[in-house]
């Protein structure tokens, strides 16, 4: 049936036929454009239902199902595939862009996945392609960076998978639907799905490997690991009280971490952690009006989150440089990076017009229906540090700020296009939330343009953009790193391997002295009695032995024939 | 758009303030920030007149609160992230092998 190809197939196949084709060729940007469109379109003349089962090893699998919260995840990842493409076509690695298209290929299994042994298989693999992806930048700090990264979620990974196996156990079913954080096996599932999605403790994975990838493989990066996080979490726990408050830690980490941080795609890097802590409070919410939030800022967050490391790609190519205090003053030389780095930088602040505001605006109503306090107001003033790190912080240090110098022109066409394409949805989908509201899981009733609403995210966000340059003093960039987490794994680690080994070789040399001491001596005493000269290996004796023993024998012969 | 494609001289900053491009002249940047005081002043008194959603929590019914409020948390989140800052900052290459 030719229906139930799964669409994940076009980029897989794109993945492996892009080795053949040669940089710069015509076929090789048809393929890279045409894989993600035939996806998409797959995606949208898919049925509902379960479109792909069999029974193996006694499970149900469910390779291949529909309904409008797969859909919905299906369609953003190959959108994003898309336009991700068109802005790598100028990229010479095929490498980066063969692990782009496995990786996205993998998002899209998991959305798609009926059951969780294949939501596993496709989690894994996509480790695997992101690590590779961050790998393609081929630096040494890259190199490094993929491997701390691959650590971390192949720890994730088994996290899952015992989790699962466990759950598979005790329930005998495999089908991936609502759980319950209300034992080990769910409990498991859950970190491991929270460990993608940048939770903490350990958040660090996300801003310590990201940037490490080039100019263009940043921008997929950003987009299908901690969404399909969203998508699972979406999926697997609904309501799961606990969320509310990983989520608010991670809105608030994100954003203190990015006002301290000096590279400027980390600083986006940090945003993402901010953001996707907006999507898993609202998860934690659970009310059909907090999913539909959480999934709708899931779908805008991947476009203008694509959109301003597409901008940031593009400083980093044209400059060579990343760090804010070696840039500014960019907009002369590049006004349309500036303004589609601005049209992004506005939707991720969810200003009036642009996707963030029809899409984050519902989680924060959520949160007030439910009569969260608390949550709202942590809420509230997450909203106003996003303008703060994100809004205006990234547009004004890269492109504003003192004059750097630098006069780069704008990218070259096809990453240009890329991101008047996201611009141009950012704003679309802000103008016009209805198409977006029509594809989500639940029935949408909210109307985001009111007066009073629009008033009050004005307040909000202007007032945060004075306190930005009434306190600019006070966030002098300095070319610094934060600790962080990873400094467990990175410094206490090594340094508590290296204290043991520093305690530990004097004792195993003496161990090991004594203990060779004691076999020699062990050796030397049965060489003495065993080996050649030894007293038990003289054939001498077993001579004598036999002369007796044949002494003994007639002894005994001529004594029987004497008693006859 | 500019014709050079590589970095180019950096300019010295205050000639450029009165010559530059629009802007970055500093009659422009004094424009600006009294455009922008008159736009703060302008919302927060617009609560006088536009109907608001019943307020979540009663503190968020008074005026101004979204003016307010998102000031008063700005500011807190960068006093945090110094503080902090002071305490977990590090050189770049602290990593470095």
């Amino acid at each position: 049936m030719s229906h139930s190809l799964p669409p994940a197939l076009a980029l897989f196949i794109a993945a492996a036929l892009l080795p053949f084709c040669r940089p710069g060729s015509l076929i090789r940007g048809v393929a890279l454009l045409l894989a993600p469109a035939l996806a998409l379109t797959a995606v949208w003349t898919l049925p509902d239902g379960e479109l792909l089962a069999f029974d193996y090893l006694g499970f149900h699998l469910v390779p291949l199902r529909v309904d409008a919260l797969s859909r919905l995840f299906a369609t953003i990842f190959t959108i994003m595939a898309f336009a991700g493409a068109l802005f790598a076509l100028n990229q010479p690695r095929t490498t980066e862009l063969a692990a782009a298209f496995v990786y996205a290929g993998s998002a899209v299994g998991v959305a798609l996945a009926g059951d969780l042994i294949t939501v596993l298989i496709f989690w894994e693999l996509m480790a695997v392609a992101s690590a590779l992806l961050i790998w393609s930048a081929r630096t040494p700090a890259a190199f490094r960076a993929s491997l701390r990264y691959l650590m971390i979620h192949l720890l994730g990974g088994m996290v899952l998978m015992v989790g699962i196996l466990t759950y598979v156990t005790q329930t005998g079913s495999v089908a991936f639907n609502a759980m319950r954080p209300d034992g080990v096996a769910t409990w498991l599932i859950m970190i491991g799905f929270l460990i993608n999605a940048g939770a903490p403790p350990l958040s660090a994975w996300l801003p310590d490997a990201y940037p490490e990838a080039s100019w263009s493989g940043t921008v997929f990066l950003s987009a299908f690991t901690t969404k399909t996080a969203v998508y699972t979490l979406l999926r697997g726990f609904p309501g799961a009280e606990i969320l509310v408050f990983v989520g608010i830690y991670m809105i608030l980490y994100g954003i203190i971490y990015a006002l301290l941080e000096n590279d400027m795609r980390r600083i986006l890097a940090y945003s993402i952690v901010n953001q996707v802590g907006f999507m898993v409070t609202g998860i934690g919410i659970g009310t059909d009006m907090a999913l539909n939030g959480a999934a709708a800022h899931a779908f805008a967050h991947i476009i203008y989150k694509a959109l301003l490391l597409m901008s940031a790609g593009s400083v980093l190519l044209m400059t060579g440089r990343r760090k804010c205090s070696e840039l500014g003053g960019l907009f002369q030389s590049m006004p349309l990076t500036t303004v589609c780095g601005i049209v992004g930088a506005l939707a991720i602040s969810a200003f009036p017009l642009t996707s963030g505001f029809v899409t984050k605006s519902m989680i924060n109503q959520a949160a007030g229906d439910q009569h969260l306090a608390i949550a709202w107001l942590l809420l509230t003033a997450g909203s106003a540090g996003v303008f703060l790190h994100a809004g205006i912080k990234f547009p004004w240090f890269v492109f504003f700020q003192k004059d750097s110098g630098l006069r780069p022109p704008d990218p070259p066409w096809n990453m240009r296009a890329a991101m008047v394409l996201f611009a141009v949805l950012c704003i679309a989908i802000g103008v016009v939330p209805g198409p977006l509201y029509a594809i989500l899981p639940y029935p949408v009733d909210y109307h985001p343009y009111t007066p009073g609403h629009v008033l009050e995210l004005l307040q909000l966000l202007l007032f945060s953009g004075l306190a930005f340059f009434l306190l600019l003093p006070l966030m002098k960039r300095t070319p610094t790193i934060t600790l962080d987490f990873d400094w467990i794994y990175r410094k206490v680690l090594p340094a508590a391997l290296a204290a043991i080994y520093a305690i530990g070789a004097p004792v195993d040399r003496m161990l090991r002295r004594s203990m060779r001491g004691l076999v020699g001596r062990l050796t030397a005493q049965v060489s003495r009695h065993y080996g050649p000269a030894g007293a038990v290996a003289r054939t001498l004796t077993a001579g004598n032995m036999a002369v007796w023993v044949v002494l003994m024998l007639a002894g005994y012969l001529i004594a029987y024939f004497i008693s006859r | 758009m500019s014709g050079t494609k590589h970095p180019g001289r950096p300019q010295d900053g205050r000639s450029e303030r009165l010559s530059g491009p629009w802007l970055t002249r500093a009659s422009t940047i004094r424009g600006l920030w009294w455009a922008g005081s008159l736009i703060l002043v302008l919302v927060t008194l617009a609560d006088l007149v536009v109907l608001r959603h019943h307020a979540v929590v009663p503190v968020a019914g008074t005026f101004g609160f979204y003016s307010w409020y998102g000031l008063a948390t700005c500011a807190a989140m960068v006093l945090v992230a110094k503080a902090l800052g002071a305490a977990l900052k590090r050189k770049d290459g602290y990593y470095e092998p």
